[in-house]
């Protein structure tokens, strides 16, 4: 079946060429069966795709492993759950994921617009056919995910613990998604720009998909953080890593894209700035794609770590330059229909939010290619840390908070001063109120800049209620409806302002989240035995007992040898809770540990206990010591290397006990983060807001509506214009 | 040889689907449908910028003079669509 | 002030204000940075009291704990030479001899003393990398 995998792949990276060739061809021909062609060719793609993936997916979860990146990803006791999404744990699998969303949103979106854009609609097929080209070409040149091997293990390497989380594995295809959605948009633009079809009708097919997929890369992103924040042994959630780094600033991108395309739909400004924005997101897509395959940023001398590094360097720096040159070619054909009347309205703020939210991906982009810069500036190769990010990013995410009370209550071209002095009484009041309480009731003035968010974050939320309270006021005052139907048709009717709105609140829930954990915290190293306690952040916390168990592992990852503690916490006022972080062992299939040995000498994750809280959260690991084991497993790998499964099995039981009965000191890290769950809901927010605006209006309920408005303003209308 | 047969197959399945469109000829819909459908999105979104300015108004973010020039300038533009798909309807009456 | 103006003086304030962050962005970026160094490297020139990125790949048998700190050795990717290493802070879970590791620190009579927390083992052949750092603040 490797061999129909394989097939589909040339297959399709023929299919995408004509694709590519048959739109061009159609378009410029004024051909319309042609163009309907090459439309057709992407569907075939998707087909194409859609059946690679079946043949890939079965042959996991068969734990074929003939196929070389199943014995290299998954094993036999790998949980089902993990088999599955095993494929895009691995550089071909991913690449393979890309292809297949890409075909799929493509068609889907053709598919919407068969009727509509006639004229741009062929070469933003062209685009994507020729993105997808590249992706597929990846696969058949270097990189097939169906490569076989001549003698195929009779196990597997597993796939690495560390990724055993589910969190984990949801993650890539929602980052891919987020990326693939991205390219839309960006395919239209360029379509737009060819044709110099300018005006907003590529912004309005296309922006349901650049919201969708900012969604979903907002959620991947979220998820990475909730995957190291509860997998990996330090209880962050962020730290500005390269290949974090790289999924966020497409992000900023994009935020700042579905900012600035409001303002070119009402007013015809920004229409090259729009279009620098959607192609500087479809290259930072690609380019953070690229970024966590080629090592290039963790070491100088990586940069052949991947084999496909250099192809993703050209194809972006062909992007980068065909989209600068079209650009530049089409100016006169962008120019603004309108001009900036007044600073004080909403295009100005959105413009300011749209230099913020660039200025903070170009901090991020300095900062992690810094390596690289300052090879080239100084001749040393030198990075920053979290510090540095931290102080550069932080004036920035206050001056966006800033932004998000004071742009939601000004209106479309012009709000006079007294009007916002007006909208914004409320909110400051509440601000007072809010900074009075904090200074009186709390310890934040210790932390000046974390205790300003604090403010801004009720600031914006105070704005967002009143704007909720007042808009269905007004429908009030107009419809006479009680107030739980006034908001909820108000929301219905403005979706996108209001969903708008409560991601706004969601996003200052999460900075709140994020200041008071970081600002606040209190984390403490220990090694202790048995019976001692230590403190931290207001808790006493004891070391009861050690645990040791086998094949109980709590979270599901097949791991068969655990170790751990039971700790008892005890806050201030005398409420207790038990914790239980531990320790996974997964064999290796290194031979030289021992056969004994290389259950304990393989890769081991910290499974970490977090008590979690609206207030804070008691987050704790473990590291137990197994050094104290390592005569009794040098013992059993002499005595026992050539025993049966079950024998073995005994002996380990029998060593783990040991450690059980006298466990030597353990090392453990116990962190209380204050509001750091805050992050997770603020993020659901967000992602609930994005929901509302991005959900189409009931056809029925609304064409009612509409028809009723419209037959009436048809008449104004007419009777003006006659 | 599993791979050459399957790429055979593949291809002709892809060939029989892209080739279809080309044999039957001109292309499908009327090629002012599209036109349509554009103006129709352009027309609602001119009428949700009328109601969202009504809403502002409401709401107290924009002085009555304000709303007033802006609402004639976006009812302007609304005529100019209506007037532009009406001389759709007539070039091709009918659907 | 007429428009044309008010436009003009927008666009200094703007230009400003980037050329502003432009230069925190530089100034901060060479100010607060690590050079990164390989163990022979750092044997052969380093500063002490300056800081700095080591990368290299941990020796074999050369892993020993003794109480808090953790002691091994680092060496160059090409084996040509390397430097003796003593840590303390968390240790990622794919911390192994042979594995690459990134950590901070100095030199200190002959050793390298690492930073808290300073130690990032890169996953052998999975593309993600697994990091322990200091949260900021």
């Amino acid at each position: 079946m490797a061999g129909v995998g394989s097939a589909c792949l040339f297959a399709g990276l023929l299919t995408a060429l004509y694709a590519a060739a048959a739109s061009l061809y159609g378009a410029r021909s004024g051909r319309r069966e042609v163009v309907v062609s090459g439309r057709r060719a992407i569907y075939c793609l998707a087909g194409l795709m859609v059946g690679a993936t079946a043949v890939l997916q079965s042959a996991f979860l068969r734990s074929d492993f003939s196929y070389a990146l199943v014995a290299e990803g998954s094993s036999t006791d790998t949980p089902t759950f993990y088999k599955a999404t095993a494929m895009w744990a691995t550089q071909d699998g991913s690449l393979l994921l890309w292809a297949l969303l890409l075909s799929v949103f493509s068609s889907t979106v053709l598919f919407l617009t068969r009727r509509s854009l006639r004229e741009i609609a062929p070469y933003a097929t062209a685009v994507l056919a020729v993105v997808a080209g590249f992706f597929l070409l990846l696969m058949v040149g270097w990189e097939n995910p169906f490569g076989t091997l001549a003698s195929p293990p009779a196990e597997g390497s597993g796939l690495n613990p560390l990724l055993r989380h589910p969190a984990m594995m949801i993650h890539p295809p929602m980052l891919y998604t987020g990326y693939v959605g991205f390219a839309i948009p960006f395919a239209f633009a360029v379509g737009a720009l060819i044709t110099r079809n300018t005006g907003a009708d590529w912004i309005r097919a296309t922006r349901k998909f650049a919201l969708v997929a900012w969604t979903f890369l907002g959620t991947g992103i979220m998820l990475g953080a909730l995957w190291s924040y509860t997998e990996l042994g330090w209880g962050g959630y962020w730290a500005w890593d390269p290949v974090e780094n790289a999924s966020l600033m497409p992000w900023l991108f994009g935020t700042a894209f579905l900012h600035s395309i409001m303002v070119q739909e009402k007013r015809g400004m920004l229409k090259v700035w729009n279009v620098f924005l959607i192609i500087g997101t479809f290259v930072l897509a690609l380019l953070g794609t690229f970024l966590v395959r080629s090592g290039i940023l963790d070491s100088i001398h990586a940069f052949g770590a991947s084999t496909i590094g250099v192809q993703f360097l050209v194809f972006i720096a062909l992007v980068i330059v065909g989209s600068t040159a079209l650009v530049i070619s089409r100016l006169p054909h962008l120019r603004s229909e309108a001009r900036l009347d007044s600073l004080l309205s909403r295009e100005a703020f959105f413009l300011l939010n749209n230099l913020v939210l660039v200025g903070l991906c170009l901090v991020i982009f300095w900062g992690t290619f810094f390596p690289l810069i300052s090879e080239a500036i100084t001749g040393t190769e030198a990075s920053v840390g979290p510090p540095w990010f931290n102080r550069l990013t932080t004036p920035l995410a206050l001056v966006l908070a800033l932004l998000m009370g004071i742009g939601p209550v000004v209106a479309w071209r012009r709000i006079t001063p007294a009007g916002l002095r007006r909208a914004l009484m409320w909110p400051v009041l509440a601000t007072a109120l809010v900074l009075v309480a904090l200074l009186a009731l709390t310890s934040s003035a210790e932390r000046p800049l974390a205790q300003l968010m604090f403010c801004l974050v009720a600031f914006v939320l105070a704005v967002v209620v009143q704007e909720f309270w007042r808009g269905a006021a007004a429908r009030r005052t107009i419809s006479g409806d009680p107030w739980p139907r006034a908001l909820s048709r108000l929301v219905a009717r403005n979706r996108r302002r209001y969903g708008g709105y409560l991601a706004h609140a969601g996003l200052v829930v999460l900075f709140l989240g994020v200041a008071g954990s970081s600002a606040f915290l209190d984390q403490r190293d220990v090694r202790i035995s048995p019976g001692e306690r230590f403190t931290s952040g207001g808790y006493s916390i004891t070391y009861l007992r050690p645990t040791a168990t086998l094949g109980a592992d709590r979270a599901g990852t097949g791991a068969p040898i655990t170790l751990g503690a039971v700790l008892r916490a005890r806050d201030k006022n005398g409420k207790t809770f038990l914790l239980r972080p531990s320790r996974n062992f997964y064999p290796t299939q290194d031979g030289s540990k021992g056969a004994i040995g290389r259950f304990f000498e393989g890769e081991a994750t910290s499974e970490v206990d977090v008590r979690w809280g609206l207030r804070r959260d008691v987050w704790t690991a473990v590291r137990p010591d197994i050094s104290a084991l390592d005569g009794p497993i040098r013992e059993a790998n002499a005595k026992f290397g050539d025993a049966s499964g079950d024998v073995q099995a005994v002996v380990i039981a029998a060593i783990v006990e040991r450690y059980r009965r006298h466990a030597p000191p353990a090392t453990f890290r116990a962190i209380v983060s204050p509001l750091v769950s805050w992050i997770w809901i603020g993020a659901g927010i967000v992602v609930l807001g994005a929901l509302i605006a991005a959900w189409p209006s009931p056809e029925a309920r609304l064409r009612r509506a509409r028809s009723l408005y419209a037959a009436r303003l048809g008449r104004d209308l007419r009777a003006e214009a006659s | 040889m599993e791979y050459a047969a399957a790429l055979i197959v593949l291809l002709c399945l892809v060939a029989f689907v892209v080739v279809w469109p080309l044999l039957r000829g001109e292309g499908s819909p009327a090629p002012d449908e599209g036109a349509r459908e554009e103006l129709e999105a352009a027309k609602e979104a001119k009428y949700r910028e009328i109601r969202d300015a009504e809403l502002d108004l409401q709401m107290g973010k924009l002085s009555s003079t304000d709303h007033r020039a802006i609402d004639r300038e976006l009812r302007g533009e609304a005529i100019e669509i209506l007037q532009r798909l009406d001389e759709l309807e007539r070039v091709t009456p009918g659907r | 002030m007429d428009p044309s103006r008010k436009r003009k003086l927008r666009l200094v304030v703007a230009l400003g204000a980037a050329l502003i962050l432009a230069g925190a962005l530089i100034y901060t970026s060479f100010s607060a940075s690590t050079e990164a160094s390989t163990p022979s490297e750092v044997v052969a020139s380093a500063d002490p009291g300056r800081s700095y990125e080591l990368t290299g790949k941990v020796a074999k048998d050369s892993v020993k704990r003794d109480d808090d700190r953790l002691r091994f050795v680092i060496a160059d990717r090409d084996g040509a030479g390397s430097v003796p290493v003593a840590y303390a802070g968390v240790v990622p879970d794919p911390f192994r001899e042979g594995r690459e590791v990134i950590v901070s620190g100095e030199m200190k009579s002959g050793t390298f003393v690492a930073e808290r927390d300073s130690l990032v083992t890169k996953c052998p052949s999975k593309f993600t990398k697994e990091k322990t750092a200091s949260i900021g603040g």
